[in-house]
């Protein structure tokens, strides 16, 4: 039998970067192949080229034989190809229908038949089960819900291959679950699936195949029946990683952060944080478990001092912090990992160096009355980048030129290695890769161990469960639960998570 | 966006209560100032449809001062040496759409900053015209078309069924341009452009292709109103006359929130003021220094900006370089 998807010896380099190196995979129909791989291994390249997002050096893709010419994306399209990206390619201020007709609208003469286009939406989400309104504008859905507009869009051609980059990376469990699901019964009806990941849980959930990446280069192919997460991760990351996290018990003492009926609005002043109460003693990890969208984001940006509070306050060590001013709130012992580390967690222009006193830069020893002491700051920064693994050419280096992992790392850096009590932390491992979410993990428990109150709020459940030794389960913009780790099982988590009594 | 609906509707029946009992008082003289808002508001209105024609695909056009200078010269100067209105209109056109590709070529092709590439042409255009520009020429003009039944009707026929060919011509592409941006695929296709280009790209539609087109189209928009301009309203041509009306047309277009009806609107209050500011001195009604006149458009601007400041989204890929492949 003749492959759905050939690629043969594709190389793609962008200036500076080998992203793919000779790579050669192929995808028979029905079948799920996930492409596993580090942050920066080639992968979205490598799917962008089949889609003609990305025009490769070299190499060819064929699809049911037919070899497709680089770039062309109505090409791929035309031959049954359908993408769901990574970074969704929404048009926030356009209606669901509107979103997923565009590139093939359905005409009555000259203009848009938007009757025909609802129908055949409605219809569409019928058939694959997805419910999505079809006049809802798209900014004002849920990612979930924007994932499954992703989802419909990309099948509404009949394809013969779905592509998905990375698509479970804002989904709950129990959406995942769904994703999952709708895989499986994709493949069962001979759709060819090719699915990006660094989750290894789904990989052994679904996928018959698994090549992975490292790289730019093929590190290896294998399928879930002969191996394990162990053995994926240590083809991913070329060398054996811990997965589970160890971690002593925690010695938590008198609280140290306090939140006393907090209201936060969010940024269509809708009340997202509605008197919420939470206690974090020192030295202790607090998870904050939820689905994204549930006040989270509202919550640490409100004790950080970064958004506006309604009323309710914050104590550090039983002071009071200022409301909308972060500097004085981050003087007083509370450090901060941003969820998104491009916008509030480095200046991408600055150099790493630069970066790495953003918050202090202005006091001793990093300067004296208004005048920088470069030395200080150079030795810092050495100090840092050797002490926190940051791969960079250079301290003069800018954090643009850095991944992902590495950015993560610079701002990690920076806020536990300073003088801290509280430590607020945001989906600190967010589109990481394994080898930097070991380490940053440890950073946050070595914070913890030397007598720090952790925050954690992340979207992964896995991380919650493995690193708090208290979750709290935020829905509605309250706690609903605060359970202890050992009594923090997965379904239940998930359960209240979704609003669900346990 | 509900509050700001209802303020334009008080706003349009003030102004139509206004302009009723003015008609009562006066119907010769109100009837000729409404005429005249007509042909002073529509060269801003065209002018503002080439604004929204680029920023609904995500270019920033300031060089429509540029356009219209250099489009009304070409007019005027093909109409003066063939003696041909109509060849002068067609030429005027075509440079509109020459402007047009130019600016495509260095913000899209050359991926230029688009604010100095829309410079580019305003200052390109004035040295070149001026440099051009011999005093003394003459050219056809057209002349006013009635039509038939409908310019009888009393105040609209004179308002609106008695006028030159260029402005019938225009208020067509203003309302084909309405339907068309909100009603067809290419509307669909340019919008999404301009607020996520990797939504269309992803979808199959060629961001680079409809950039360029829709910003030739937009200097063919400009080119009509550059002839009707030098060829129509003014019958002439002389150095800096388009006098910042492509700048007026951005902060109409702002105003009228890149909808063209918004955008025509606004440019019709704007024509209406001058018309009432130009009766007020013919009439020797109001004492005011020429220059404070002359300033009102302005003023008005300001004004209008203020307003709106805030309130109004533009497209979101506004002036943004697409590139389709990052790593």
């Amino acid at each position: 039998m003749s492959a759905l998807l050939e690629i043969t010896n594709v190389t793609k380099t962008f200036p500076g970067v080998v992203a793919n190196e000779n790579i050669s995979i192929s995808v028979s129909a029905g079948e799920i192949v996930a492409l596993l791989g580090e942050n920066g291994a080639g992968k979205s390249t490598l799917v962008k080229s089949v889609f003609g997002m990305v025009r490769p050096d070299s190499g060819e893709i064929r699809i049911k034989g037919e070899l497709i010419s680089p770039g062309d994306t109505s090409g791929a399209i035309a031959r049954g190809v359908g993408m769901v990206h990574q970074h969704f390619q929404l048009v926030p201020v356009m209606t669901v229908t509107e979103n997923i007709i565009l590139g093939d609208e359905p005409k009555r003469g000259i203009f848009l038949n938007m009757k025909a286009a609802r129908a055949e939406v409605l219809a569409l989400s019928e058939k694959y089960g997805l419910e999505v309104d079809p006049d809802a504008f798209v900014e004002d859905l849920a990612v979930g819900t924007q994932q499954r507009i992703e989802i419909l869009k990309a099948l509404r051609k009949d394809v013969d291959l779905l592509i998905l980059d990375e698509p479970t990376a804002v989904l709950t469990p129990q959406e995942t679950d769904e994703l999952l699901q709708v895989m499986r019964n994709l493949a069962a009806s001979g759709v060819g699936v090719l699915f990006i990941t660094h989750k290894l849980r789904e990989v052994m959930a679904v996928a018959d195949r698994v090549v992975v990446l490292r790289n730019g280069r093929v590190a290896g192919s294998t399928s879930p029946k002969e191996t394990d997460e162990e053995g994926l991760a240590q083809l991913m990351v070329g060398r054996n990683v811990v997965l589970q996290v160890e971690k002593g018990d925690a010695k938590p003492e008198a609280a140290t952060l306090v939140i006393r009926e907090l209201h936060v609005n969010d940024d269509r002043k809708h009340l997202a944080v509605s008197g919420l109460n939470l206690e974090v003693r020192a030295g202790e990890i607090v998870g904050v478990a939820g689905v994204e969208g549930n006040g989270q984001r509202e919550l640490v940006e409100a004790i950080c001092g970064m958004r506006p509070r309604i009323s309710g306050e914050v104590l550090v060590s039983g002071e009071a912090t200022p409301d909308m001013h972060p500097h004085k709130v981050h003087s007083m012992g509370v450090s901060h990992i941003p969820e998104d580390r491009e916008k509030h967690g480095l200046v991408s222009s600055y150099s790493i160096e630069d970066n790495l006193v953003l918050n202090q830069f202005d006091r001793e020893p990093f300067a004296k009355s208004w005048i920088r002491n470069i030395g200080a700051l150079e030795d810092n920064a050495t100090r840092l980048v050797e002490e926190f693994d940051i791969r960079t050419p250079s301290i003069k280096t800018t954090a643009s030129a850095l991944s992902g992992g590495n950015k993560q790392k610079v701002v990690v850096a920076r806020e536990l290695s300073q003088d801290t009590r509280v430590v607020v932390a945001a989906q600190p491992t967010r589109g990481v890769d394994v080898g930097s979410i070991e380490f940053i993990h440890n950073q946050l428990i070595a914070a913890r161990d030397a007598g720090a109150a952790v925050l954690l709020v992340s979207a992964e459940l896995d991380e919650i469960l493995s690193l708090a030794d208290r979750v709290a389960v935020m829905f509605g913009g309250k706690i609903v639960a605060i359970l202890d780790a050992k009594e923090a099982e997965r379904g239940l988590v998930g359960r209240l998570m979704a609003g669900l009594s346990a | 966006m509900k509050r700001f609906l209802t303020f334009k509707w008080i706003l349009t029946l003030i102004l139509i209560a206004i302009t009723g009992y003015l008609y009562s008082r006066d119907g010769v003289i109100t009837t000729s100032v409404v005429a005249t808002a007509l042909i002073f508001g529509l060269p801003l209105a065209l002018a503002a449809m080439v604004g929204i024609m680029c920023e609904r695909t995500g270019i920033v056009n300031i060089g429509i001062e540029g356009t219209l200078l250099f489009s009304s010269f070409i007019g005027f100067f093909v109409a003066s040496t063939t003696n041909n209105g109509v060849f002068g209109i067609f030429s005027a056109i075509l440079a509109g759409v020459v402007t047009g590709l130019f600016l495509a070529f260095m913000s899209i092709s050359w991926k230029m900053d688009q604010i100095i590439a829309g410079t580019i042409i305003n200052i390109l255009a004035t040295g070149l015209t001026s440099f051009l520009y011999k005093q003394g020429h003459t050219a056809p003009t057209t002349s006013p078309i009635d039509i038939p039944f409908f310019s009888n009707i009393p105040f609209f026929g004179q308002v609106l069924f008695m006028n030159g060919p260029l402005v019938y011509f225009g208020l067509v592409v203003i309302f084909a341009l309405y339907v068309a941006l909100y009603h067809t695929s290419w509307g669909l296709r340019s919008r999404a452009v301009g607020e996520h280009p990797g939504s269309a790209d992803t979808a199959g539609v060629s961001v680079f292709r409809l950039r360029y087109l829709n910003v030739a189209l937009a200097g063919a928009v400009g080119g009509l109103a550059g002839a009707y301009l030098s060829l129509e309203l003014v019958g002439s041509w002389d150095r800096g006359f388009t006098a910042g009306k492509g700048f007026t047309a951005l902060a109409l277009m702002i105003f009228g929130r890149w909808n063209p009806m918004g955008a025509l609107a606004a440019a019709m209050f704007f024509g209406l003021a001058q018309a009432i500011t130009n009766q007020l001195m013919f009439a020797d009604v109001a004492h005011i220094p020429e220059q404070f006149v002359n300033m009102l458009p302005y003023v008005l601007t300001i004004v209008v900006l203020a307003i709106s400041a805030g309130k109004v989204r533009p497209p979101a890929a506004e002036g943004q370089q697409y590139e389709k492949e990052q790593a």
